[in-house]
């Protein structure tokens, strides 16, 4: 009785810690990094005075009056970035979305101490210190991480904000070394046809990626932004496996296993598979890449237009497949559609910002944007994916099983008194 | 010449379908340093489905039902057909027993024994992330004997079956066969065909 007795306890010490951190949310943002990396739970309540009396011109904090916050849901334990405050395509650092699947806090892990271990069909297994995965030709790189639930109608389909809605988005500058000149330093043997990438984390999460993937276009990144990964987010090395479903990218990056065949882990036999009420019961393994999706950020649902005349309609778009060639916005519900303004350059797997003029009548409007990718792919409406699933769309509005993927155009309403709302499901 | 640049484009189309698997395969920055035998057994806690990587040791459903009631009930409930109702602060933990028939319906219920295709994954993430704050202290032997009780409350093996590195990859799970792989295996740059979202 005791080890699981002393287990809840911790647990719900735990649980009571994230509470504190929910309800000081505002103060924490804006003492952000000494707060969360200093980690334990205790430190993040009580550390509000503490490092408010801290000097900040060495690592500086942004205006007092800024106070954009992620929110904390739950379950599991997991952050949803403020997509509504957000400005141009990087998300920043410190307002990147996390997902914690084990714990409230990431792993403590001393860069000194952390090491990559790559074996397996290798003609050379081979172990990194960070500091010779450093000394190697770098790359930086601007792309999105995207969880495979975002904006999925189970968890989402009652929020009322775009931070609620699709905040399991972030988009970051990463630099690191490609796993292909790692993979090829180890001297990839015939035969292998994946890897196998392990965290260091509580739960040793793991996920495979088909070998193609791996040589293609996946980083091996120990920066962010500018600065060390985050620690939430993967500190001191994470695997950035662009476009494809957050899961992949392996965060607290510690092995790399190269094999013939996926390792089948929980994540990927029976978490990440897609089911639909069509496929008579069979479900689809590695359906890893993330479609064409686009959700307008400004004006968006809890926000409230002080009265009529001119705004600027603004919002993101992403795609897994690449580059987004286009995004178009409805003010009218989906009647008439007008090309946005993309911001230059447009990177590839990266959030794009874009921008259309609007004149507000002060009339009830449904405003919505709708992308297109390089490979011509249209973001669907749900009438769209009622029909691939063989549903009607009020399926979506009670099924209790997660729809990964979920990239349907999103719709808010803007009423009379310039309130806004979600629309998607009302 | 001539010859020289068919042999040179033979080699790379050769080389294309692998994506470089077979170019450039000597280090050339000479970095990081070769682990010990030791050191990689060590690491390598990777299980394939067919059982590569399960290390001796065995159980059997009654010992499991023993280290259950310690070490999961609290959570996953006295059965295992209970889970845990979402809490403030708190992960839900999955039913996992039960649920059988539910797949193909519009609101399935996944367990271990309705959808999971493969028995070592269970005794995989059992090792890996179980229980949740006291990760990775279940031996082998308690993980063979949790992996063999599951097994038995879910209808798929007898209740004497002992469960060990050869008798469980042989495991046949009900959807073993519940699973397609996507179509067609993803290859850099090619559009996926339609309905592939979500």
């Amino acid at each position: 009785m005791k080890p699981q007795g002393r287990g809840r306890r911790r647990f719900l010490k735990q649980g009571a810690a994230l509470a504190l951190l929910s309800q000081g949310a505002g103060g924490l943002a804006g003492l952000a990094v000494g707060a969360v990396r200093s980690a334990s739970g205790q430190t993040l309540g009580a550390g509000t005075s503490e490092a408010s009396s801290k000097d900040t011109r060495g690592y500086g904090e942004r205006a007092r009056f800024e106070n954009s916050v992620r929110t904390l849901v739950e379950p599991p334990f997991a952050s949803m970035t403020p997509l509504q405050d957000s400005i141009g395509i990087i998300t920043p650092s410190a307002l990147h979305f996390a997902v914690m699947r084990f714990r409230n806090e990431p792993p403590n892990i001393d860069p000194r101490e952390h090491r990559l271990l790559i074996h397996g069909l290798v003609d050379r297994p081979l172990i990194f210190t960070l500091e010779e995965l450093k000394r190697l030709p770098s790359v930086s790189r601007i792309h999105f991480v995207e969880c495979a639930g975002n904006s999925s109608p189970v968890e989402h389909r009652n929020a009322e904000t775009v931070q609620e809605t699709h905040g399991w988005t972030s988009c970051s500058e990463w630099t690191g070394v490609p796993l292909s000149l790692l993979l090829r330093e180890a001297g990839v043997q015939t035969g292998a046809r994946w890897i196998i990438a392990e965290s260091a984390d509580a739960g040793k999460h793991v996920k495979s990626i088909p070998l193609e993937k791996a040589m293609h276009d996946v980083l091996v990144a120990y920066g962010q932004n500018g600065e060390a990964v985050r620690p939430e987010v993967g500190y001191p090395l994470r695997l950035v496996t662009p476009g494809w479903e957050g899961v992949h990218n392996v965060k607290w990056l510690r092995r790399i296993k190269v094999v013939d065949q996926p390792s089948m882990d929980k994540v990927e036999s029976t978490g990440y598979v897609v089911l639909r009420p069509n496929m008579k019961g069979k479900a689809v393994w590695f359906n890893s890449q993330l479609g064409p999706k686009s959700v307008i950020t400004f004006p968006s649902g809890g926000q409230r237009l002080p009265g009529r005349g001119f705004y600027e309609i603004t919002g993101l778009a992403w795609s897994g497949e690449g580059v987004v060639r286009r995004v178009e916005v409805s003010t009218d519900g989906g009647r008439s559609w007008k090309d946005a303004q993309l911001q230059e350059p447009v990177h590839r797997i990266a959030h794009t910002r874009f921008r259309l003029a609007w004149n507000w009548d002060g009339e009830e409007a449904v405003l919505q944007s709708r992308c297109t990718d390089e490979q011509g792919d249209v973001q669907p409406s749900i009438a769209d994916i009622s029909k691939q699933w063989g549903v009607n769309p009020d399926f979506f509005k009670t099924t209790k099983a997660r729809v990964n993927h979920w990239n349907a155009i999103q719709p808010w309403r803007v009423t009379r008194d310039g309130s806004v709302h979600n629309a998607q499901f009302s | 010449m001539r010859s020289f640049l068919n042999v040179l484009v033979t080699g790379m189309v050769l080389a294309l379908p692998l994506c470089g698997t077979a170019v450039a395969q000597t280090p050339t920055h000479k970095l990081g340093r070769t682990p010990s035998a030791e050191e990689i057994r060590a690491w390598d806690i990777s299980i394939d489905p067919e059982g590569k990587g399960l290390p001796p040791g065995s159980g059997t459903a009654p010992e499991g039902a023993a280290i259950y009631a310690r070490r999961c009930a609290v959570c996953h409930g006295p059965t295992g057909a209970e889970g845990e109702p979402p809490a403030k602060g708190r992960r839900t933990a999955p039913v996992l027993v039960g649920g059988q028939g539910t797949i193909s319906s519009p609101q399935p219920v996944k367990t271990i024994g309705s959808f999971w295709p493969f028995a070592t994954t269970i005794w995989d993430y059992m090792r890996r992330a179980m229980p949740l704050y006291e990760e990775g202290s279940l031996q082998p032997a308690e993980l063979y004997a949790l992996t063999a009780f599951l097994l038995y409350r879910n209808g798929i093996i007898q209740e004497s079956d002992v469960m060990d590195a050869q008798s469980l990859p042989k495991v046949q799970m009900p959807n073993r066969n519940g699973f397609v792989p996507a179509e067609p295996g993803w290859k850099p740059r090619t559009p996926k065909p339609v309905g592939s979202y979500p």
